[in-house]
């Protein structure tokens, strides 16, 4: 009876104290400043802890690069950015709470982030239920923007954009570039997740399309590490080059212990091997093995050389990263489709319905290429990079747009 | 028929890992009926001591010369860890129901592996393994097969490790005890026999075999990780009692055709059920099938009688 009592007395009190702290919030959210301006906010959702906090911070510091320059050249008037970071810690579940805690605040037009797909699967929903855009720098999983269906494209949310590119075309790319490298017969092997079946079922159709031959196609377990039958099965057919769709944690030992059994082909895989740690794991044997990854490398081109040059004078403390690039477009495109969104508005809250329809027309020149979205949401521009291992490092070897 | 003997090869390198590994579920049944389900932990404790020891003392080098040492290591890390559990969370239990230690011995499982995984340096991910000069390298070309040089090792290791143990049990005073023991507890008791110490020796050998199999483990998959504990003690029970357990030969025989079914069934079986992702079904319905024919393993447990 004590016992029921309490909780009797417990769940008023606890629904009390969530309907005072959502007051809260909306009080915080149409905060205006002195001088007149009003304030709109830009979230950041990404790990800033945890193993991946690397990417994380430079997709922050970027984010806050944008909006700094943004409020200096006074973009809009009346209006004054802001930056409000939320840490996923990688995690689903952290993520929906951030994206949670970010659509409670009324001053929030739009979201750059995530980092993780699986991450923003669970970000989106939430975001999309208060209009809210998200725009992802790194998000590469089909699904994301064209539903789950390949076959079937539909676009799950509108709210959601993205400046990278995805994971459907990297495979192709991956195919086309080693037919124009002169590899014609290839075996593939996968682990059967949804990332590496989809890598190799796009690489396969593209390959022999383009007139290569699979000549072996082969699956590995998750929990494999000893590789010796499968590369022995596969070696009688003498390919050229090894496809392998999946993560380094696997392809590291396979592609080292393919070249101690004496198959000593490349082994090219898609971002999920684009790691350093792939070619620790692979140890010496691992050069000439091959990697996709999106995007081209940002020191690579003028507008990314004078995006780390600002970043570096603005004087963060983390690098700018493989994403920072891609955060800073992403902030861009949020802060120009403001332009048209916010113009007549008289709060933020009103604006997010244009601002996502005036997204979904942005068009300009960023520091990672031209920025604009499909009618997907996933961005235009399809570049991609292919990097080679070299004396124990990625090199960027060919970086193309994919057709 | 190429194909047949490399996949052969492979299957009896493979088979000669878990072979290591299932001695010490053998002999660590065949005297105190326990299951130790942590002994995959003592194998990747082994693995992380020939690690830790080459880390701290001869990075960076290659030599042949290294590799005692970095077996030394390892043995000397997987016996220590096995004696300890063995007197702190077995022996309270001796006369426990039998459960009782079976699940603590799934509790130290996770322990370890947790224990590896939050505290040695860099080991939340997989680590890479030293690589030795003629141990690791370009393989031998032997007519059409293709000959790993770590699989010379692994396959040496436990021919070498077979010897020893068939000397250390039927040469020694040791040994007779041990078979003493497993035989009839009490009466080894009263003939003088100390059984505390013979128990504890058995851990040890199990330990010292586990410790030679993280080595080899290392060496033929080039890098390590705190998980390969598990799925290497599953196999290795598995081959344990698919030989008949508590019968040390039974371990050793029971590994080789486990680790030949598993090459065998990547090669030749063809379609949806065949390739990498099937061969450990098929390594589990060959032990169901041998056991609904024959429940005592394909050797019988022939040490103990009890079983």
């Amino acid at each position: 009876m004590q016992q029921r009592s309490i909780v009797r007395l417990g769940v008023p009190l606890a629904v009390a104290a969530l309907a005072l702290s959502a007051c809260g919030s909306r009080d915080a959210g149409t905060s205006s400043t002195a001088a007149g301006t009003k304030t709109v906010k830009i979230g950041v959702i990404a790990p800033l802890s945890g193993g991946l906090s690397a990417l994380g911070l430079g997709i922050k510091n970027s984010v806050a690069l944008a909006v700094k320059q943004a409020n200096d050249s006074n973009a809009i008037a009346g209006w004054k950015f802001e930056v409000a970071a939320e840490d996923d810690e990688a995690k689903p579940e952290t993520g929906k709470n951030a994206a949670t805690k970010l659509s409670s605040d009324d001053a929030v037009l739009g979201v750059v982030g995530t980092l993780n797909s699986s991450v923003a699967q669970s970000t989106v929903p939430v975001l999309a239920a208060a209009n809210i855009a998200q725009v992802s720098p790194a998000n590469t999983n089909p699904s994301l923007t064209q539903g789950a269906d390949a076959a079937a494209k539909k676009r799950p949310y509108a709210n959601y954009f993205r400046t990278c590119t995805t994971d459907a075309v990297q495979g192709p790319f991956a195919a086309q570039y080693l037919l124009s490298v002169g590899i014609k017969s290839v075996a593939t092997i996968h682990d059967k997740k949804t990332y590496g079946q989809g890598l190799v079922d796009a690489f396969t159709a593209e390959f022999t399309k383009g007139g290569g031959t699979v000549v072996a196609a082969e699956t590995i377990g998750e929990q494999d590490k000893d590789f010796s039958a499968v590369i022995s099965k596969i070696k009688p057919s003498a390919p050229a080059a090894i496809y392998y769709g999946g993560e380094y944690p696997q392809a590291g030992p396979l592609s080292q212990q393919m070249k101690s059994q004496g198959l000593s082909v490349p082994l090219m895989g898609g971002d999920g091997i684009f790691d350093p740690k792939y070619i620790e794991l692979a140890g010496a044997t691992a050069n000439t093995d091959l990697a996709t990854s999106v995007g081209a490398p940002t020191e690579s081109t003028e507008a990314g050389k004078k995006f780390l040059e600002q970043y570096k004078a603005a004087g963060y403390a983390e690098p700018a990263a493989a994403y920072g690039g891609y955060a800073y477009d992403a902030a861009k495109a949020i802060i120009e489709a403001a332009k048209t969104a916010l113009k007549d508005a008289k709060d933020v809250k009103s604006a997010r319905t244009a601002e996502l329809t005036a997204l979904g027309k942005v068009s300009f020149d960023g520091v990672t290429g031209k920025v604009a979205f499909d009618e997907f949401g996933d961005t235009t521009s399809k570049v991609l990079t292919v990097y080679k291992v070299d004396g124990g490092k990625w090199i960027a070897a060919k970086t193309d747009t994919f057709k | 028929m190429d194909q047949f003997l490399q996949q052969l090869l492979n299957g009896v390198t493979l088979g000669s890992l878990y072979a290591l590994i299932a001695v010490g579920y053998t002999v660590v049944y065949g005297i105190v009926q326990l299951i130790n389900f942590a002994h995959g932990e003592v194998f990747m404790i082994g693995a992380f001591g020939s690690l830790a020891t080459w880390t701290l003392f001869f990075k960076g080098q290659t030599g042949l010369w290294v590799l005692p040492f970095m077996i030394i290591g390892a043995v000397l890390a997987s016996v220590a860890v096995a004696l300890l559990l063995e007197r702190v969370a077995y022996r309270p239990l001796r006369n426990a129901p039998r459960l009782a230690p079976l699940i603590t011995a799934i509790g130290i499982s996770v322990f370890l592996q947790e224990a590896v995984r939050l505290f040695y340096p860099g080991a939340k991910s997989a680590l890479p393994f030293p690589q030795i000069d003629l141990v690791t390298g370009a393989a031998f070309q032997v007519g059409g097969i293709t000959v790993r040089r770590s699989a010379i090792f692994v396959i040496g290791a436990l021919v070498v490790c077979a010897v020893l143990l068939w000397f250390f049990i039927n040469r020694t005073k040791m040994g007779r005890g041990m078979l003493a023991v497993s035989q009839d507890p009490d009466t080894a008791r009263l003939m003088g026999i100390n059984v505390d110490r013979i128990i504890a020796v058995a851990f040890a050998i199990g330990a010292a075999l586990a410790g030679v199999a993280g080595v080899a483990q290392g060496l033929q998959n080039s890098n390590i990780d705190f998980f390969i504990g598990f799925m290497a003690g599953l196999k290795a029970f598995t081959a344990a009692v698919l030989g008949g357990i508590g019968n040390i030969y039974g371990a050793v025989v029971g590994g080789l055709v486990l680790g030949v079914v598993e090459a065998m069934a990547v090669q030749f079986i063809p379609g949806t059920f065949g390739g990498s992702p099937w061969k450990d079904v098929w390594a589990f319905v060959l032990l169901i099938v041998v056991l609904v024919f024959r429940p005592q393993g394909l050797m019988g447990a022939r040490v103990v009688d009890r079983a």
